[in-house]
Formats: C-alpha cells, sequence, structure tokens
C-alpha cells in the first residue's frame, strides 16, 4: 500500500502479519508490526526474535496499557476502522503528550484527505493509503489552514498566541510570528 | 458584540474554501455520499426529504442588524424568502442549492457568520442565555466564555469525529433559559465564597428518545480552567462512548451506564493531567474577548414612566403584549422586548425575508444594533427604552409581530416535522398552528398564564418535548399520524422530565385534548398558580381522567 511519511512518498520497511501462530515466523520478515494483544500474550518471546518492532492499536485500546514499552516500537499504527471513528485522534495526542512518544505514528485503515489535517494536528506522521491516485492527491489539503485555534501535538502556534504576540509587536505583522510548518 | 479578527476571518475563508472544493469533488464524483455526508454536515448542510437544508449558527444567539440584514438577504437571493429560527439559536434555510451553498458561505462570512458544526456528530454550536449582558438576575454575561469555547470547538483536531452530537449551553444567571441541563454540557455560573465566578458542570442531559437531565459532576470550576476541564471531558467521551449503537452514543447514555460519580472521576483523573498544559486561556486574552461584550452606552434615564403607565392602561392590547413579552432590564429606565414568531394560525419560528430586515431596522432604532434568539424561536430586542415601548409595539403591529403570547400557551416551540423532515414521522407545524387558532382570544391567553407547549415530530426531540409543561410527540401508527402527550416537564432551573399521559390522539382529536388539558388546569387551579404547579400539586390523575372519559365511559357503557 503506498505509504506517505513526513510528505512524501516512501517504501514502507514495515511488514504485518496475521498469523501469529509461530512467532518464530515472525523473524524472516525483518521490521514487523504487530498488534496489541499478541505483543501482551508473546511479549518476551518477540523480545527474543530481536528484529525492529512496531505496534498496532485497535480502536479503544489506549496507550497506557503498554505505556512502559513504548520505546521499544519505531512504530505505531493506529487504525481507522472506519474514518468516522475519531478515537484514533485522542491515542495520537496521548502517546505524543502524555507519554512522550518520537517514533512514527501512522494512520491506517480508511485514511482519507479530509481528515487529513487533523490527523497532522494530532501527532500523526505518516498514512498508509489505499490507492497510488490517493497518495497523489491527500497532500493538497495540507494547506487548506494556516493556523489553527487550539494547541495540539504538532506544536503550530495557536491563534491566541500569534494574537498575543500580534499585540505585543504591533508593528509586526501576524504573519511573521507564524511558527514555521513543520511538515 | 465580538468582532472576528484578521485570524477569525482567515479561518472561516479557508473553511468556505475547503468546502467549496469538497462540493465539487462530491458534484464530479470524486466523493462519494457517504464520505461526502459527514463533511457537509459539518458544515450545516442537511439532506432533507425534498431539498438540502443549510442550518447557519447564531453564535450565543446574538446577531447585529447587519447580520440580521444578511440572513435576510439570503433568504430572499438563495431560498425562497424567510428563514427558520431553531431551538439552538441557529436559522435554517430549507431550499438552498448546492452549487450555490459555498456562494452563501462565503456572503455570510462577510457578516462574520458561518454554518461550521451545526450539524454532525462534532461540538455544535455553543448556545447560551438569549438575555445574556442584560437580565436582571445575571451574574456575568456568559458570552464571552460561549465565544471561547467556540473558537476552541472550531474544528477541533481531537473532537472532530466523536460518537454522535455533542451540544453546549452556558448560562450566567440563576434563572436557567438556555435549558442547560437538556445539553450534553450544561455550564451554570456561580460565586464561591471569595465572590469569584465559576461554572457549576453538568454533564450527560439530552433529549431525543431516552431523554435525561444532565448531573452535576463538579459544583464550581473556577473560570481560568474552564477549556482544559471541557477537553478532559471530551476526551473521555470521545475514548469511551458507545460507537456501536447510534441510539446509545451520546454522552448521557455513558454516564447512565457509568453512574456521574465514576464519569466524574474519569473526567478529574483526566484533567489532573492536562490543568496545567497550555489550552487555558490567559486572563488577558479571556479579557480581550470579553471586552467585546461590554455593555453599551446607556443613559441615565428614570425607571417611572408615567406615559408608559398610561399606554398600558388606556390600551388593553398593548397592556397583554407588555405583560407577556416585555422583561426586566438591569439597567433602569430600560427593557427587554421579545418579538414573538408564533402568530395565531403561523409556522412557529419562521421570519419572511422582509420582516428580517425590519427587525434589524428597529434594532438600530430602538437599541444598539443588537438582535437576539432564544431557544423558544423567538427574536428579542434587549436594549428598547422603557419610553420607546409603546412606539415599538406600534411599528411590530405593522409587520404581524405583535403577538402578545411569549412565554403563552401558544407560544409553541415546533420542529419542521413532517412537513420538510426526513427524520419525522408526523407533521408539527399544522398541529401548532391548529392548537395556535384555539387561544387567539388574548384575554383567555393571559388568564390561562405561564406555560410551556412543545410539539416534536419525531422521537429525537428537536422542539425539547420532554421538557415541555406540555409536550407532544409526533408518532407513526401503521402509516398514520397520532400525537402522544406528556405533562409535567420543565425546561427552567427546575428542569424536569413530562410524563405521558396516556394513549395517543389523532390528528384531529390533539387539539381538543390540549383545550381540555387547559380548561382542567383553569378549573382547579389555585389563584396565581402557574400550569406546572397545578400539575406538580395535583398529578396527573385529573388531567387523565378529564381526557380520557369518554372511552372510560365507552368501556363502562
Amino acid at each position: 500500500m503506498p505509504l506517505i511519511k513526513h510528505g512524501k512518498l516512501v517504501e514502507d520497511i514495515w511488514h504485518e502479519t496475521d498469523d501469529f501462530t509461530d512467532v518464530q515466523a515472525l523473524a524472516p520478515l525483518g521490521p514487523v508490526i504487530v498488534p496489541l494483544d499478541v505483543w501482551r500474550q508473546h511479549r518476551d518471546e518477540i523480545l527474543a526474535i530481536g528484529c525492529a518492532l512496531g505496534l498496532r492499536l485497535a480502536p479503544g485500546q489506549t496507550p497506557d496499557l503498554v505505556a512502559t514499552d513504548l520505546h521499544r516500537f519505531g512504530v505505531i499504527a493506529l487504525e481507522f476502522a472506519k474514518f468516522t471513528d475519531g478515537r484514533a485522534y485522542s491515542q495520537a495526542r496521548l502517546l505524543r503528550e502524555r507519554h512522550g512518544y518520537k517514533g512514527e505514528i501512522r494512520a491506517v485503515g480508511e485514511v482519507l484527505r479530509d481528515q487529513l489535517t487533523f490527523m497532522l494536528r494530532c501527532g500523526f506522521d505518516s498514512f498508509s493509503l489505499a490507492t497510488p491516485q490517493q497518495a497523489r492527491t491527500i497532500l493538497e489539503a495540507v494547506d487548506d489552514f494556516a493556523h489553527w485555534y487550539q494547541p495540539a501535538p504538532d506544536g503550530r502556534a495557536t491563534i491566541p498566541t500569534l494574537r498575543r504576540r500580534t499585540l505585543d509587536n504591533a508593528d509586526r505583522p501576524a504573519s511573521d510570528c507564524a511558527a514555521a510548518w513543520a511538515y | 458584540m465580538y468582532r472576528y479578527d484578521e485570524f477569525d476571518h482567515a479561518f472561516v475563508a479557508e473553511r468556505v474554501a475547503q468546502f467549496r472544493d469538497q462540493i465539487e469533488r462530491r458534484i464530479s464524483g470524486e466523493l462519494s455520499e457517504d464520505e461526502f455526508k459527514p463533511l457537509r454536515l459539518m458544515n450545516g448542510l442537511y439532506l432533507q426529504l425534498h431539498a438540502y437544508m443549510l442550518r447557519v449558527a447564531i453564535p450565543y444567539g446574538t446577531l447585529s442588524s447587519t447580520q440580521m440584514r444578511k440572513l435576510a438577504h439570503i433568504a430572499r437571493t438563495y431560498d425562497r424568502g424567510y428563514g427558520h429560527f431553531t431551538t439552538r439559536q441557529n436559522i435554517q434555510y430549507n431550499w438552498p442549492k448546492l452549487a450555490e451553498v459555498p456562494d452563501i458561505l462565503d456572503e455570510l462570512a462577510e457578516v462574520e457568520m458561518h454554518a461550521i458544526q451545526t450539524s454532525g456528530n462534532c461540538i455544535r454550536n455553543t448556545t447560551a442565555d438569549p438575555l445574556a449582558g442584560v437580565a436582571a438576575d445575571e451574574i456575568e454575561d456568559p458570552r464571552a466564555y460561549a465565544e471561547i469555547i467556540r473558537q476552541w470547538s472550531t474544528l477541533h483536531p481531537e473532537f472532530s469525529f466523536l460518537p454522535r452530537k455533542f451540544k453546549i449551553a452556558v448560562t450566567g444567571a440563576p434563572n436557567d433559559r438556555a435549558v442547560t441541563r437538556g445539553h450534553d454540557i450544561g455550564l451554570r455560573m456561580h460565586r464561591n465564597i471569595k465572590g469569584e465566578p465559576g461554572f457549576e458542570v453538568m454533564v450527560g442531559g439530552g433529549q431525543g428518545r431516552t431523554p435525561i437531565l444532565a448531573k452535576t459532576i463538579r459544583g464550581f470550576l473556577p473560570v481560568d480552567h474552564l477549556l482544559s476541564y471541557l477537553e478532559a471531558i471530551l476526551r473521555v467521551y470521545n475514548q469511551l462512548g458507545r460507537r456501536d449503537n447510534i441510539y446509545k452514543a451520546r454522552l448521557k447514555i455513558m454516564a447512565e451506564d457509568l453512574g456521574a460519580e465514576a464519569l466524574a472521576k474519569l473526567v478529574e483523573a483526566e484533567w489532573e493531567q492536562i490543568r496545567h498544559y497550555t489550552l487555558d486561556l490567559p486572563l488577558e486574552e479571556r479579557q480581550r474577548i470579553a471586552a467585546y461584550f461590554a455593555p453599551p452606552a446607556y443613559d441615565d434615564l428614570s425607571a417611572d414612566h408615567p406615559a408608559l403607565d398610561e399606554a398600558i392602561a388606556a390600551d388593553e392590547s398593548f397592556a397583554a403584549w407588555v405583560e407577556s413579552n416585555v422583561y426586566d432590564h438591569k439597567k433602569p429606565g430600560y427593557a427587554i422586548a421579545t418579538i414573538s414568531l408564533k402568530p395565531h394560525g403561523g409556522i412557529p419560528g419562521d421570519a419572511s425575508a422582509e420582516q428580517m430586515d425590519a427587525v434589524a431596522g428597529l434594532a438600530e432604532q430602538f437599541g444598539f444594533g443588537e438582535i437576539r434568539i432564544s431557544h423558544k424561536q423567538n427574536l428579542i430586542l434587549p436594549d428598547v427604552r422603557r419610553a420607546d415601548l409603546y412606539r415599538l409595539w406600534q411599528a411590530l403591529g405593522g409587520l404581524g409581530l405583535d403577538t402578545a403570547n411569549a412565554g403563552r400557551v401558544s407560544d409553541i416551540i415546533a420542529c419542521p416535522g413532517l412537513d420538510y423532515c426526513n427524520l419525522a414521522n408526523a407533521r408539527s407545524i399544522p398541529i401548532a398552528q391548529r392548537i395556535s387558532e384555539r387561544f387567539t382570544n388574548i384575554k383567555r391567553e393571559r388568564e390561562i398564564g405561564e406555560v410551556s407547549l412543545n410539539i416534536s415530530g419525531c422521537i429525537n426531540a428537536c422542539a425539547h418535548h420532554h421538557v415541555a409543561n406540555i409536550g407532544i410527540l409526533g408518532v407513526d401508527k401503521k402509516g398514520t399520524e397520532y400525537y402522544q402527550v406528556t405533562l409535567g416537564g420543565a425546561a427552567n432551573e427546575d428542569a424536569a422530565i413530562g410524563t405521558i399521559i396516556g394513549p395517543a390522539f389523532d390528528e384531529w382529536q390533539i387539539a381538543d385534548a390540549i383545550e381540555t388539558i387547559v380548561d382542567v388546569y383553569q378549573q382547579l387551579r389555585n389563584s396565581d398558580e402557574n400550569f406546572i404547579d397545578t400539575y406538580q400539586r395535583l398529578g396527573p390523575q385529573p388531567f387523565k381522567e378529564k381526557l380520557y372519559a369518554s372511552d372510560q365511559a365507552r368501556k363502562a357503557g
């Protein structure tokens, strides 16, 4: 599946499998993303394999469940079973803000252009897409809005902050005050 | 009034451009209807029985004359010459064309208005006491807080795909005119013993098929923590609210399942984690927003107006209007005047473009160019000099807007019902018209006094029938419209959910049934008792007996 990471179409180095009957069989796959349930059941065996690990959280599985292990994962995939199911936004913010997770947060499942800005704001930085066509157009949504009202993990200066800067420094145009769009 | 700055202007303009693009992608077929639906809903656009419907937000129910003229212009240019004001301080246009919606939104943006989040499973337009800033009983004007909530909730990155819609109401007064307990979050201002303002936080209220009154989870939240506390509630709900069943997805169901105490614990635990985070606005920013709502330049006027007293004594119709439609203003010599959108036999909440334009003019002539929208679907002029009341009333008479029935039995809240809405089971509007025609005698309405009568055309309860003294719910029984009556609901600070009185009535019986209920009350009331007090004193029995007397007789015979 096409993968957009940090604004670019990249090759996906991570593997996922539905078959976890034989944990040892994961080893030849290379970097692998395991679902939380498998991780909790086979944690020590999986660690013993020694390959790079990613984690997949289903909607409703709070990162708190795995807080002390988060540093072991190079990527955490959060699932949009339906694009209208917004639980992953909270999961992403908790990962970034509460647990200080610095690795890749990947949106998987029903990932659509019109939700992209919400995802970026909440700390997602990679997007697994259904079609190459989507990969070409989804980034058009990045610039839909210059500024937002709420603080979020994207670290962008909020409108209330920009207002204060504008008021503090009345001769400086507000646009100069905008934090660089880190994307 | 709040005024947009460069950031607000840019944001709304970007939102319109985004939606214009989404509509183009829908028309081109790039977006499926399933993909488009949540996008259009978050921009206030519904697909109804006959056409699209656009719901425009009137944040916290405050409008300028300029904005009202724009609403009139939109009604005239893009719709059929009228608009419908709703219980949640919105206006609905029933006949816009999809391709023209972005142009309507551009026009609205010119006057600092939008339709953002008037629908969809997100935080809806925040409502407030329609008498905010002018009510004599107020602690503090709640609109600055409502505006702060509006900005925070607008395209919230985390809370735009909630399990279900989410409604917040704010009041700064002890007398609740914003139905705060009927909302997912109700905020009611109090002062602590130090005299500082804070909010009582009530959660899990809602109407619909499971009417529940919100329960207090925090008696006093200092105003500086408002946003972090709201964010904590929303985060708990976004993660734990049910998504498997649309009828169980509102916060009220989660609150019932968990219990208010357990929910409060979850919220408080989450809040502890984020209360020192950068979300809450610093005092100076709150003061900056509050300054927009500073009182206008009132004159020092005498509270006594002999000429007004004479006019009241001389003109019974005017006296009736003053009695029902005029409220006390916090400033001596001024009054608050309700413009009823409930003419006898008319469509509740509808106003024509001509009426909107005229009201905009009257707000300038008799006030500071400001108009309020109430959850009762009426308009309010907040700053009328008492000395001008008679002239105002005369001017309203020429517009068909002088009905003296605010808070009376014919001041009916009604949803659009089966005439427009694809969710409805039954018509609401013709029933409201038929009932209000029974009470055209102003003298009789005055005798009946204060009572609320709400009609919803389906169980979604958009007309708040559960919290009406007399509630009517339209139901469909094998293809025929029937109307179920509830009694004893209340939407004020003593909010209550009404109880079903008995078997439903058909569309030809329902107006008779309402008259019977009113007759029973008038026969049994103690001297000055309101309907709700009589009902609470006597219970449903005497009403039931009279309503179903012929059934009893039939059974006995």
